[in-house]
């Protein structure tokens, strides 16, 4: 299976087993967050910027 | 059981909280907030983005990482009489600081000296009144952002003058805190309904001590003193599910500086050996059951 790529660097992503529809995840070649927008088909974008009001 | 989790994503927390639920025996529905309309003048037989009613779940637990926007679902659901974690008076309560202080002043918990100030002049004279370093803070915001310790006048009127030149009406609020000398570290406590569940220390060499900002977390145990504070803490603010930070005072021992409704605890069940996730599930499903 083709592994997906990075939106930003064009890195493979290996996507863990136990995945969920948006999870995310760092690419580990330039560390842009990424967000998995669907499982079927296998889709990531870049995870949304933090906005002013994110937080816990 | 129909539990919903209210997500902007998944975090590893939400991933822990859907695990959690589902060995327990819950097939918890994930409710995006980036799809939810609230069609406002309706009641809550409308469906969430799942396609459940939102009359039908037992319990809404919120998640979302946008502190506005659960603020306003967990307005929406209570409205309906829908069952939701946090309420909205302890979630509203810990996204301001100024109402936390309040809170925490009427419960006689103790706390840092704090000033809550208008204008530049003003805040200048509050900063004089708690003294020099003292913490300057908006009234919400999270991860320790625009934290600023100011050491001295020249620091302060910089700082201020900045947060005037931002757009953002919140930020011309002035919450003012005396630094606490803490030993290098700070507690964060797990309130779970009525129980400190655990606690661990952040130990930084930076006055900012949040996990998010490189704190390093490692277990502190839970003595009465500390229990007792956190849960005064917490019933002070409406009670839920809740992250107390705790400071260290020399002389005047805990003092809490902050509380969080939508807490994170990703580095916090490893040095405490305690499953937050699971003791979250396990409350939430009691609170499902006891409204059902």
């Amino acid at each position: 299976m083709n592994l997906p790529e990075c939106p930003e660097c064009g890195a493979a992503i290996t996507i863990p087993a136990n995945a969920m529809q948006h999870e995310l995840l760092p690419c580990p070649d330039c560390g842009t967050e990424l967000e998995i927008i669907s499982l079927n088909p296998l889709t990531l974008d870049r995870a949304p910027e933090v906005q002013e009001d994110w937080g816990e | 059981m129909r539990v919903g989790i209210v997500i902007s994503h998944i975090r590893p927390e939400e991933k822990l909280l859907i695990s959690a639920f589902q060995a327990q025996g819950v097939e918890p529905e994930i409710i995006n907030d980036r799809d939810i309309i609230f069609d406002i003048t309706a009641g809550p037989e409308q469906t969430s983005p799942t396609g459940t009613a939102w009359r039908d779940y037992d319990v809404v637990l919120e998640r979302s990482v946008s502190t506005s926007r659960g603020l306003y679902t967990l307005a929406m659901l209570e409205n309906w009489g829908v069952n939701a974690v946090n309420s909205y008076q302890t979630a509203s309560t810990c996204a301001d600081k100024f109402r936390t202080t309040i809170a925490l002043t009427k419960a006689g918990v103790p706390q840092p000296r704090a000033r809550l100030s208008f204008e530049s002049e003003s805040t200048l004279r509050a900063i004089d009144q708690v003294g020099y370093p003292a913490v300057l803070k908006p009234v919400t915001g999270s991860w320790g952002r625009m934290l600023a310790r100011v050491n001295d006048r020249d620091a302060a009127e910089a700082v201020i003058e900045h947060r005037e030149t931002l757009g953002d009406y919140s930020l011309h609020l002035f919450y003012t805190q005396e630094l606490i000398r803490k030993p290098g570290r700070d507690i964060r406590a797990f309130v779970v309904g009525d129980r400190a569940i655990c606690a661990i220390y952040r130990d930084s060499a930076h006055w900012i001590t949040n996990t998010a900002r490189g704190g390093k977390a490692s277990n502190c145990p839970v003595t009465p003193e500390l229990a007792d504070i956190c849960l005064r803490t917490a019933q002070a603010v409406g009670g839920g599910i809740l992250a107390v930070d705790v400071m260290e005072d020399p002389e005047r021992g805990f003092l809490v500086n902050e509380v969080n409704h939508t807490m994170e605890f990703r580095n916090s069940s490893a040095p405490t050996g305690v499953d937050i996730a699971a003791e979250v599930a396990s409350h939430i499903l009691q609170v499902a059951g006891r409204n059902a």
